[in-house]
């Protein structure tokens, strides 16, 4: 061993500290039902700052109900949301959004027409400050204010490493670049919340390390907190700080990703025991 | 006169002392560009000299002693070249390293280099040298370019280039008179100290350091300027790996005796875009860019309408007609010329435009043989499109072909300042100001490839035409011999078959056989292309590899190989009489090539024995499992059925009949 790895091994351990860290989202006693379905049944758990918190569970958990309720698309009938320490009444999307939320969809959801560079500008149009009129305009401020965020959205592209595909329609690329630039616009909102809903669904095996580099990055670089459901276990335990796993819409574990692994109701929930 | 003296085969001895000169006399002019979040950042030659300054200083500070190695990883950055002075400026030698080798390639070169500082580009090579710590025992500090993914890392052994060049800014500002020892550091330097050391590819064996001297590479670099009138207004796109003696010597070496600017790429995917921005005016690649872009356009071509279709194949036969004889300053009459003139407007020059060539001056390619249609294609164009024949040992220059006297068969004449001779046994020999030092390390290798008095064994067999250009036959050890007697030069037959698009790797065997039997891959973008156009489905490249009509395809090609071969006295008996393709592309990261795209044929050999003895036992199919090793060095298996297709040979020529009755 030579001086320069053997102080590397010293490396602080990330995962001891999620103890001190403050609270950035609660969600307590939460039901959502459609009709006469109970998509998610009294589910409470919390979110902090600056960790990767993995939703995970089989098909048909509640999952993703889970994370429209987060970001407001669903209004539970119960329970409560406390955002940044503050309950929040019923919240549309685009107020979650304008409040440090966002988020990626299971399929790709992006401007498929419209360039790469274009889909991550749209994701600082709520950051625009200007009105309308000066944007059509375009002198002066309104003109300073896009070359600004034109100089954001360019970090991110370099930060993702697409500056092969900045030019082209993003309807063109495939699949796993698709993801990455879905990925970039929420990134260019700046979210303190970042909501992946399976980012690497569908994407071979040097893509999900890939993805998994950048969520990591992310998390890192920018201090971005993530809540992400996925199905790759390898990735969900190397990934997350914690976990927590839904069945049928009710909470059955949370804890750290060894602890949850462990866990009987997990394991008899992934390998199907009657109920 | 600043561009006739950066131009003259005379000047400063080393690289310190060139940049200094420059930010002297070319101050204000670019020296470097980077494309950075989508827009070219420069340096001025005298910014460069700052940066460097700062860094080198920085370096310093760590201990960097004069005679320690420096290992260089990453892709082409101006803060990497940058290191390279810098470390030369304290009296180190860098060492660059192809970066995208696997950890075990890596590891034995950093560790029989004996590196004691590391720069590199990222978290990925940081990461990479963390692995290799207990090959590389003597390795102290790693300054790393991008902070990226490492701010969690233990910083005691780790630093960023900016800490570090800010450190040295520092102590600039605290001791006025540091730079001045700095400089006079580097005053007292000779031109026979080692300048840096690169390590060849290896097609045998492990690699080897080959260190080069100041004078190896200035002088070289020199003479290859005036040999082209090179001077500060080029420009010149660096994108091949930075451990390659090309790369060092045009973007570095060349760059600094004439003085011009080297333009990095944002990112190795946007090289075609780059160098449509920068429209390079000295321009290399290897034979393989030129296949690419050729293949690109033609694709292209077959998609776009009728008319476009029609103007393009009308002025292309204008230009293959007249082009090259206009390049040349040869006599062609009016019409053609006037019609070459609308080409130019019409087609040639969007084209050029297109490949970003438009300003090019000169453009070399070297490495293997080019297509001589791709080749002709390109000259034909009206770009002075030239090959070379160099080797690392020689500072790359051997053999140029000079302006005006081009043949696609040759590769040129003894470039300026070098001896050529051809050994009893057929090899090349070379004696030249850039010959290399010494192996590091391996005196052995050294005594075996350079003689007392200075000539190099090239290990390439070829023969000097009677105009005086060099024509390269093989590899020397790899001309063999079958069994009935006939001669057989795999890579002469190989790159026959190289030259038709579909086909993009061939592995030749009959040295001590019956006959000859070639191994195949097909070019993806080719085949798939054609795939596209006649509805051809598939799912992977082993499916499309093992179709009928994919194999109908390539035994035509063969065929047509086979009937160049059988025109030829030399070669007709050896021509192919079995070939398959193989269900899997070659691939450096499984060791089948070389880092610059050669075939390593004893490894293939070794690793596909298998389908070779299935070749010569006559079957008509055979089932194989072959492992693979991903980029991380996990390992995975691939397993097919492979066809094997036999070929009628042709009855020779007329004349190698006759001689043979």
């Amino acid at each position: 061993m030579n001086a320069f790895a053997t102080d590397m091994t010293a490396a602080p351990d990330g995962v001891s500290e999620t103890a001190h860290r403050e609270e950035l989202l609660r969600v307590d006693n939460v039901s959502l039902s459609f009709g006469g379905v109970k998509a998610i049944t009294d589910i409470s758990f919390d979110i902090l700052k600056g960790e990767i918190r993995a939703i995970i569970g089989p098909n048909g958990a509640g999952k993703t109900s889970m994370l429209n309720v987060i970001n407001g698309f669903y209004h539970p009938q119960e329970g409560t949301i406390t955002w940044r320490g503050k309950e929040r009444r019923k919240m549309k999307p685009y107020e979650a959004a304008s409040q440090g939320i966002a988020r990626t969809f299971q399929n790709v959801a992006l401007f498929k027409g419209m360039t790469t560079l274009d889909n991550i500008m749209s994701g600082r149009s709520l950051k625009m400050h200007r009105s309308f009129f000066w944007q059509v305009i375009w002198r002066g401020p309104a003109e300073r204010e896009e070359i600004e965020h034109r100089r954001k959205v360019e970090d991110i592209i370099d930060f993702l490493e697409i500056q092969a595909i900045r030019k082209t329609p993003v309807g063109r690329l495939p699949y796993g670049l698709q993801k990455r630039v879905e990925l970039g616009r929420a990134l260019a909102m700046e979210p303190d919340l970042l909501l992946l809903d399976e980012p690497m669904a569908g994407m071979n095996l040097e893509e999900k390390e890939d993805m998994s580099r950048f969520i990591l990055d992310v998390n890192q670089e920018f201090g971005t907190t993530i809540a992400l459901i996925e199905h790759d276990m390898g990735v969900v335990m190397d990934l997350s700080d914690r976990v927590v796993v839904l069945d049928y819409g009710k909470k059955i574990a949370d804890g750290p990703p060894e602890e949850v692994q462990a866990n009987q109701n997990v394991i008899d929930a992934y390998l199907g025991v009657s109920h | 006169m600043v561009g006739s003296a950066s131009a003259s085969p005379r000047g400063e001895d080393t690289f310190p002392k060139i940049l200094l000169h420059n930010a002297k006399v070319l101050g204000t002019r670019t020296a470097f560009r980077e494309k950075d979040f989508g827009i070219w950042q420069s340096w001025t030659w005298s910014e460069v000299c700052e940066e460097i300054r700062a860094f080198s200083i920085g370096l310093k500070s760590l201990g960097i002693e004069a005679g320690d190695k420096v290992a260089i990883v990453g892709s082409n950055r101006p803060r990497l070249y940058w290191s390279m002075v810098a470390a030369q400026a304290v009296g180190a030698v860098p060492v660059p390293v192809y970066s995208d080798s696997v950890a075990e390639e890596m590891a034995y070169v950093l560790g029989h280099a004996e590196v004691k500082f590391a720069v590199v580009e990222d978290q990925e090579q940081v990461d990479k040298l963390l692995s290799m710590s207990e090959e590389v025992p003597t390795l102290k500090d790693v300054i790393y370019d991008e902070m990226r993914g490492l701010r969690d890392y233990d910083h005691t052994h780790l630093h960023s280039y900016e800490s570090l060049q800010n450190k040295g800014r520092e102590l600039q500002a605290q001791n006025s008179s540091l730079p001045r020892e700095w400089e006079e550091g580097f005053a007292g330097g000779k031109g026979d100290d080692v300048a840096v050391m690169l390590y060849t590819s290896g097609t045998t064996g492990r690699p080897k350091g080959v260190m080069l001297s100041f004078d190896n590479l200035a002088v070289s670099a020199r003479n290859a300027n005036v040999f082209d009138h090179l001077d500060e207004t080029e420009e010149v796109l660096a994108y091949l790996p930075m451990a390659w003696i090309g790369d060092h010597v045009f973007s570095l070496a060349q760059a600094f005796t004439a003085g011009y600017c080297v333009n990095c790429p944002e990112s190795m995917d946007t090289i075609d875009v780059d160098r449509r921005e920068i429209a390079p005016t000295y321009f290399f690649a290897p034979p393989r860019v030129f296949e690419m872009l050729l293949t690109h356009i033609m694709v292209q071509m077959e998609d776009a309408g009728k008319t476009k279709r029609a103007m393009f194949d009308y002025f292309m036969k204008i230009a293959r007609k007249v082009g090259e004889k206009i390049l040349n300053g040869e006599d062609v009459d009016a019409k053609d010329r006037i019609l070459y003139r609308l080409g130019e407007l019409l087609v040639y020059g969007p084209l050029k435009n297109r490949m970003g060539l438009t300003r090019m001056k000169v453009g070399y390619t070297a490495g293997e043989a080019i297509g001589p249609e791709i080749f002709r294609f390109y000259r034909s164009l009206g770009l002075n499109l030239k090959q070379l024949y160099g080797q690392t040992e020689a500072s790359v220059y051997i053999t140029l072909q000079p302006d005006g006297e081009i043949f696609g068969d040759t590769v040129g004449k003894p470039a300026p300042d070098v001896e050529l001779k051809i050994a009893d046994n057929g090899e090349v020999m070379y004696r030249s100001p850039g010959v290399f030092v010494g192996y590091f390390k391996n005196d052995e290798a050294t005594e075996k490839t350079k003689t007392a008095d200075g000539w190099v064994h090239t290990g390439d067999a070829g023969i000097i035409a009677e105009n005086g250009h060099l024509k390269i036959i093989d590899r020397a050890k790899d001309v063999g011999k079958l069994n009935d007697g006939a001669l057989f030069a795999p890579k002469y037959i190989e790159n026959k078959l190289k030259f038709f698009p579909n086909i993009k790797e061939a592995v030749a065997f009959g040295h001590e056989r019956d006959m000859v039997g070639v191994f195949l891959n097909i070019d993806l973008t080719a085949v798939g292309s054609w795939a596209e156009r006649n509805n051809v489905n598939y799912a992977s490249y082993q499916e499309l590899a093992a179709h009928p009509d994919v194999y109908s395809m390539v035994e035509s090609h063969v065929d047509q190989v086979n009937r160049d071969l059988s025109r030829e006295p030399m070669m007709a008996g050896a021509q192919i009489r079995r070939f398959l393709i193989l269900h899997k592309e070659l691939d450096a990261d499984d060791g089948e090539l070389t880092r610059t795209q050669k075939v390593r044929r004893s490894f293939i050999a070794d690793r596909y024995a298998p389908l070779i003895e299935a070749l010569y036992d006559g079957s008509k199919t055979k089932h194989v499992r072959t492992e693979v090793t991903f980029e991380d060095g996990r390992k995975g298996a691939i397993e097919a059925t492979v066809e094997i297709r036999d070929m009628e040979p042709h009855v020779p020529g007329k004349d190698y009949q006759e001689a043979a009755e």
